[in-house]
């Protein structure tokens, strides 16, 4: 049961590929934990409106959204620091909604590792066993620490003052604090933001398999799309305290409700361009033919196509020729490494275009972009976000001469 | 001669600790140069001592053909950009950003128009009358970039400028940075963490540990021909895979050997056999029915545009990119090619490329 489950369960979600997974759910999926309707204001500001989700037995369940979303609020919620106006939470089939944070047997971890500095590895993490009230015999603490430890590749940190450790043997003794305990439910806000980006690309796989071998549920909060899609079984993706859309990563990323949604996964972020029906095609303001268009429908659209679906043909280095009508502007070539990423003026708009592996293209080089019309998305235009990142960005500036040395010290204040 | 040249940099601070051990170093006029290194490989202390914000204990600094080694950081003609935005908050947003140009004399109508024309370029011209405590982080930031630009140092002077910021914020930030390097050619040091920042930044990279380069090279360089094994894991995400083994033969054809025997693999060029590391990135491991590495899908890591998938197989666990598709099921068998021209060869004692 415990190694096949997780794989049932993603694997079903998956081919089934209907719009929300809620009503896909497998029979013996059960959700842990449901979250029903919850609202929380904090004075004026709104912090969650209605929101509604489930955590099955035993998957990882990611919450995303910006900064302000009200994920963490979402989540203190659900462990029992904030208790919300309207709504309920159930854990097991039991509402739990009046019931106090240790009545709930949930672990938290933060992202400040909040470890006690002037203690031990192991005293931390004998801390939660030798609260008051929860009576764990000497030998079973010792043979979890040790459990927890040799789990989370600790062991030889044991006798080891907390401050003197690095942030990630920070974070995986906290994460430790967290599971000695053998919780029914995780909850992990941004455990992996304050990390080197190295460790916590490691740490994101290795915080999977540990969520597996102990076949825990978890919620996941976090601000970082690559780490939603990558680690989760499903994903929330919230804002301004809504729940936008739920669904598998795969659902969500290839065919997102809304552009805020699309917007949200993916690095570069989605192309949006508002488009026209005219002579079969969808077009571009500037009159640029993108796609073929279905005969019925809106006659105007905002199209949205992930950078690695538009294919590149025709490269010609700066300046030979009259550009074409169909022609994009390279302005700047970021490679990094499996990929490189184009930034290209094309059809009117500032358009990201990812193509796989090393590219030739130098900025000025004229390309001739192609979308891929199956894995294009199209919304209404109403829904056009008013912010987008992709169009703020710099045109290049004329040189300025330059100033004399600073002769006072204002330099670095 | 080089426009920025540090010669056997070293900086031990009181307590002993060797934050910085000889790094030799020359960057040509216009460079964008990256330091990168995980926490504590020296890359920031080597940075605040070309501001001026910490001293060498050791070596020299010359910039344009001077020695500023001992220099106060205002006599160095840098421009500083820190991970916190370290703006005056007493002061709006045209303020901080005409900051530099106050104190250096320049004239109101001057001060005015060069701070437009940098708002303007860097969408903060709404902005301009709010304080910093009313913006976001990405806008603060951005701000922090305005104020150290608007005066054309001749060298800038970045570390981690995008930390904090969330990942949309520093993709829109790290163009604006390459945008406005490209355009003003200010020679530019930038110290990160992130390899990803690193290589879509960088003209040349240099790569740092335990107070040492490591590696110096573009981009690609870095990425295809490591210099060691550290450079290897670190460059690159995921970093290398490793495989152990053995390299038997004579110079000019050599071959090497898995532990597990299951890779045979025909080496050119190496001049020492014995127990050796290959190296090979996900990119360059395929899925292929007839491939004869076999192995059992562990994770998969979906990434929306192709997929990381670890599968532990008999040479231990290797990492492939998949492209675009369905979900692989945990537990399901694979069976892997490698893209033998894609490899790198490393000593196994001393981790040195072979």
């Amino acid at each position: 049961m415990r190694s096949g489950a997780p794989a049932g369960v993603s694997g079903s979600a998956d081919s089934g590929a209907a719009g929300t997974s809620a009503a896909a759910l497998p029979a013996s999926a059960t959700p842990f934990l449901t979250v029903c309707g919850l609202s929380k204001r904090f004075g004026r500001t709104q912090a969650l409106v209605d929101v509604h989700l489930e955590a099955r037995d035993d998957e990882l369940l990611v919450v995303l959204g910006p900064t302000g979303a009200g994920k963490t609020t979402l989540l203190r919620a659900i462990a029992g620091l904030e208790l919300p106006e309207a709504g309920s939470v159930l854990m097991a089939g039991r509402n739990v909604t009046a019931m106090a944070p240790a009545e709930r047997d949930v672990a938290l971890v933060f992202q400040n590792f909040s470890l006690y500095p002037r203690w031990t590895v192991r005293r931390n993490l004998e801390f939660p066993l030798r609260a008051p009230g929860r009576r764990v015999a000497e030998a079973e603490i010792q043979r979890r620490v040790g459990w927890a430890a040799e789990l989370l590749k600790i062991s030889r940190l044991l006798d080891r003052e907390a401050s003197r450790l690095s942030g990630g043997e920070m974070q995986r003794v906290a994460i430790g604090r967290a599971i000695v305990r053998r919780p029914r439910l995780f909850l992990m806000d941004e455990p992996l933001t304050n990390l080197d980006a190295k460790l916590r690309e490691a740490l994101r796989v290795e915080l999977v398999e540990l969520r597996r071998e102990l076949s825990t549920p978890m919620v996941f909060v976090t601000h970082d799309q690559a780490e939603a899609l990558s680690m989760a079984d499903r994903i929330v993706v919230l804002s301004e305290g809504r729940t936008l859309q739920t669904g598998t990563p795969r659902e969500i990323y290839e065919r997102p409700v809304s552009p805020v949604v699309a917007l949200q996964l993916g690095q570069p972020a989605i192309n949006l361009i508002r488009v026209r029906r005219v002579d079969g095609h969808w077009v571009a303001a500037d009159g640029t033919a993108l796609m073929p268009a279905e005969s019925a429908g809106e006659s105007e659209r905002l199209l949205g196509i992930r950078p690695e679906n538009i294919a590149v043909g025709g490269f010609e280095t700066g300046g030979h020729g009259a550009p074409g009508p169909r022609d994009a502007r390279v302005e700047i070539v970021e490679y990094i490494g499996p990929s490189t990423t184009l930034l290209c003026t094309w059809a009117g708009a500032r358009i990201h275009i990812v193509v796989p592996r090393r590219c030739a293209s130098r900025p000025g080089d004229r390309v001739i972009p192609r979308i891929d019309a199956a894995r294009a998305v199209l919304f209404d235009v109403a829904s056009e976000p008013t912010h987008r990142p992709s169009q703020a960005l710099p045109r290049l500036p004329p040189s300025l001469p330059t100033l004399p040395v600073l002769p006072s010290k204002g330099d670095f204040a | 001669m080089s426009f920025l040249a540090l010669e056997r940099l070293h900086k031990t601070y009181g307590d002993g600790t060797h934050a910085v051990r000889g790094i030799d170093l020359s960057v040509e006029k216009g460079e964008l140069i990256v330091l990168l290194g995980p926490s504590g490989c020296g890359k920031t202390t080597t940075l605040r001592m070309i501001a001026g914000l910490e001293l060498a204990t050791g070596g020299s600094i010359r910039l344009d053909g001077n020695d500023v080694t001992g220099l106060r950081p205002s006599r160095r003609d840098v421009g500083m950009v820190f991970q916190f935005y370290a703006l005056y908050p007493h002061l709006t947003v045209r303020d901080n950003i005409a900051f530099p140009l106050r104190a250096a004399g320049v004239s109101p109508p001057e001060i005015r128009r060069r701070v437009e024309d940098v708002a303007a370029r860097m969408d903060l011209g709404k902005l301009l009358s709010s304080y910093p405590r009313q913006l976001s982080g990405g806008d603060q930031q951005k701000v922090s970039l305005a104020r150290a630009i608007v005066r054309r140092p001749a060298l800038y002077l970045m570390d981690e400028p995008l930390g904090t910021l969330d990942a949309d914020q520093r993709l829109v930030m790290r163009e604006l940075i390459r945008a406005e390097q490209m355009a003003s050619k200010v020679t530019t040091l930038y110290v990160t963490h992130d390899q990803e920042e690193a290589m879509s930044l960088a003209d040349r990279i240099v790569v740092m540990d335990g107070g040492r380069i490591r590696q110096v090279g573009t981009p690609v360089e870095v990425y295809d021909r490591p210099a060691d094994r550290f450079v290897a894991a670190f460059v690159g995400s995921p970093g290398m895979n490793f495989i152990s083994g053995q390299v038997a033969g004579g110079p000019g054809k050599a071959t090497f050997v898995s532990e597990s025997g299951q890779v045979h693999i025909d080496v050119p060029l190496v001049e020492r056999c014995g127990h050796a590391l290959l190296g090979i990135r996900c990119e360059h491991v395929y899925e292929a029915p007839d491939g004869p590495v076999v192995g059992n899908v562990l994770t998969e890591e979906y990434l929306g545009n192709a997929s990381h998938v670890h599968v532990q197989t008999d040479v231990g666990r290797l990492i492939l990119r998949a492209p675009q598709g369905p979900a692989r099921p945990r537990g399901s068998e694979m069976r892997l090619r490698l893209d033998l021209a894609q490899i790198s060869v490393f000593d196994a004692a001393t981790e040195k490329r072979l």
